[in-house]
């Protein structure tokens, strides 16, 4: 038998004093970096990057479009795993962390499904098309829509998180048929550019500052998150000891 | 446990029977939202064939949902669901009963209508075999869906537009096939497709509802 002892920071992420404090000393860090991958990444695609042989300057919209979009679906997992681990180990935190999530994953969805229409409308003559990936991502934020919608309806926090996330679990499934969906079906949609195991098919002087941009939002995904995780740690356990002490002194 | 199995749907449908209203208002509304698109839309029988998969299969989703809620309600209302949570059987077969219970007054009903309302909206007629066959394979999967959906909202107050919310995303992938198959059976194009896309919905809808429905049960009675 093996044994295995799980390291002490994991111990540490599942209190939310600790949480707070340490997401507090990242937050200025993580602005940092975002806002720099950030520009960074704007200025190398919308003014240094070849424009597109085919769609011309247009191309551009997708330094912010397959980010969100990667994102969207990123945050969802992200969501039903932070749920499951609830569920299962009922750790509180894993709760706190999947319900700050939830409105960052659909704004991002929002914006994906905005940038794709409006890229759409030059590309393919129309905002909009009810094919599979269209389809199914406008399904994910129907789901995303509806675990806000439940939270709403429960009052008791506790009880909320959990039927979220069994909500959540059971909308997982959706999230392959959206990854897959250009491959399994003849659809508008262009397959995939990355892929893990083939070099991707578009020069590196457009796919580097989509990778800048991919780094960018991601680190800005987890400073929104980190942000709103320590609004619900204050929600949540504003009558505990700890945070009490912590206002009072004026550190919060 | 086949037994308990039994036993909770016997009574479950002798539940049903004693308010027989229950079971028909969904199916009176089912008729009546496809009723409403020839008097809307078109009376054209040209044009309305072409729309009535679609719409009977609407109209089949949304009156499931209206369904949805006599699951769980009255057994959550008077604390025989805690009890029967509570007891030495396997909860999933609870879970399971139910869900038949629900299917065998809302879904085999749909299919039994199923050729009344498509002569409502002029699907021609070698399509109906098809149309029943989808109808058969998808109505199980809406009602495994559902349960998760009503089960979350036993301990929510006032939940029917939330459970319509929840539920809905949740049927789409059913819409979709469920239409094409009546699109292509109408056109005289082979549907094995979608039929056998519709029964892995409903397999995968067996495996993974009857522990979703559970623990939503179990989180409703963590609630006042």
């Amino acid at each position: 038998m093996v044994h295995f002892k799980l390291p002490r920071w994991f111990h540490q992420l599942g209190s939310p004093k600790w949480f707070y404090q340490f997401a507090g000393l990242l937050q200025p860090w993580l602005a940092l970096i975002s806002l720099v991958l950030l520009f960074w990444g704007i200025m190398w695609g919308l003014l240094y990057a070849p424009a597109d042989y085919q769609q011309g300057n247009s191309f551009r919209i997708i330094y912010v479009h397959v980010p969100t979009a990667i994102l969207s679906q990123s945050i969802f997992m992200m969501l039903a795993v932070a749920g499951a681990i609830g569920l299962i180990w009922k750790i509180k935190m894993a709760f706190i962390v999947a319900r700050a999530c939830v409105p960052i994953g659909a704004s991002m969805t929002v914006i994906a499904l905005l940038t794709g229409a409006i890229w759409g409308k030059p590309t393919w003559g129309t905002f909009w098309q009810w094919d599979a990936r269209l389809t199914s991502t406008l399904v994910l934020l129907f789901l995303y829509l509806g675990i806000l919608a439940l939270y709403q309806a429960i009052s008791d926090r506790q009880i909320a998180a959990r039927a979220t996330a069994i909500l959540s679990l059971v909308g997982l499934v959706n999230l392959p048929v959206i990854k897959y969906s250009v491959d399994w079906w003849h659809t508008i949609h262009q397959p995939a550019t990355f892929t893990l195991t083939q070099k991707p098919n578009m020069p590196a002087e457009m796919y580097l500052p989509l990778i800048v941009m991919m780094s960018g939002i991601y680190a800005l995904f987890v400073l929104l998150l980190l942000l709103r995780t320590r609004n619900e740690i204050l929600a949540q356990e504003g009558r505990s000891g700890w945070l009490t002490k912590l206002l009072q002194e004026g550190h919060a | 446990m086949l037994k308990y199995y039994l036993c909770l749907v016997r009574r479950d449908l002798l539940l049903v029977m004693r308010q027989p209203a229950a079971v028909f208002n969904p199916l009176v509304f089912f008729v009546l939202v496809v009723s409403l698109f020839p008097l809307g839309v078109t009376p054209q029988a040209s044009q309305l064939s072409q729309l009535a998969a679609g719409v009977i299969w609407v109209a089949a989703l949304l009156s499931t949902l209206l369904s949805l809620d006599l699951i769980f309600r009255s057994d959550y209302d008077d604390g025989s669901l805690e009890q029967l949570l509570l007891g030495s059987q396997p909860s999933w077969l609870l879970a399971m009963a139910k869900v038949t219970a629900h299917w065998l007054v809302s879904g085999l009903p749909l299919v039994i209508l199923a050729p009344i309302v498509s002569s409502m909206l002029f699907m021609p007629y070698h399509a109906l075999p098809g149309m029943l066959l989808a109808l058969l394979l998808g109505t199980p999967t809406l009602s495994l869906f559902g349960a998760v959906g009503a089960a979350l909202m036993t301990g929510v107050k006032d939940g029917g537009i939330l459970l319509s919310l929840l539920v809905l995303p949740w049927y789409i992938p059913v819409l979709i096939f469920g239409a094409s198959a009546v699109q292509a059976a109408s056109s005289g194009m082979p549907m094995n497709a979608q039929l056998a896309l519709l029964g892995a919905l409903l397999i995968f809808a067996l495996m993974v509802t009857p522990a979703a429905t559970v623990a939503a049960l179990r989180v409703g009675q963590m609630q006042g």
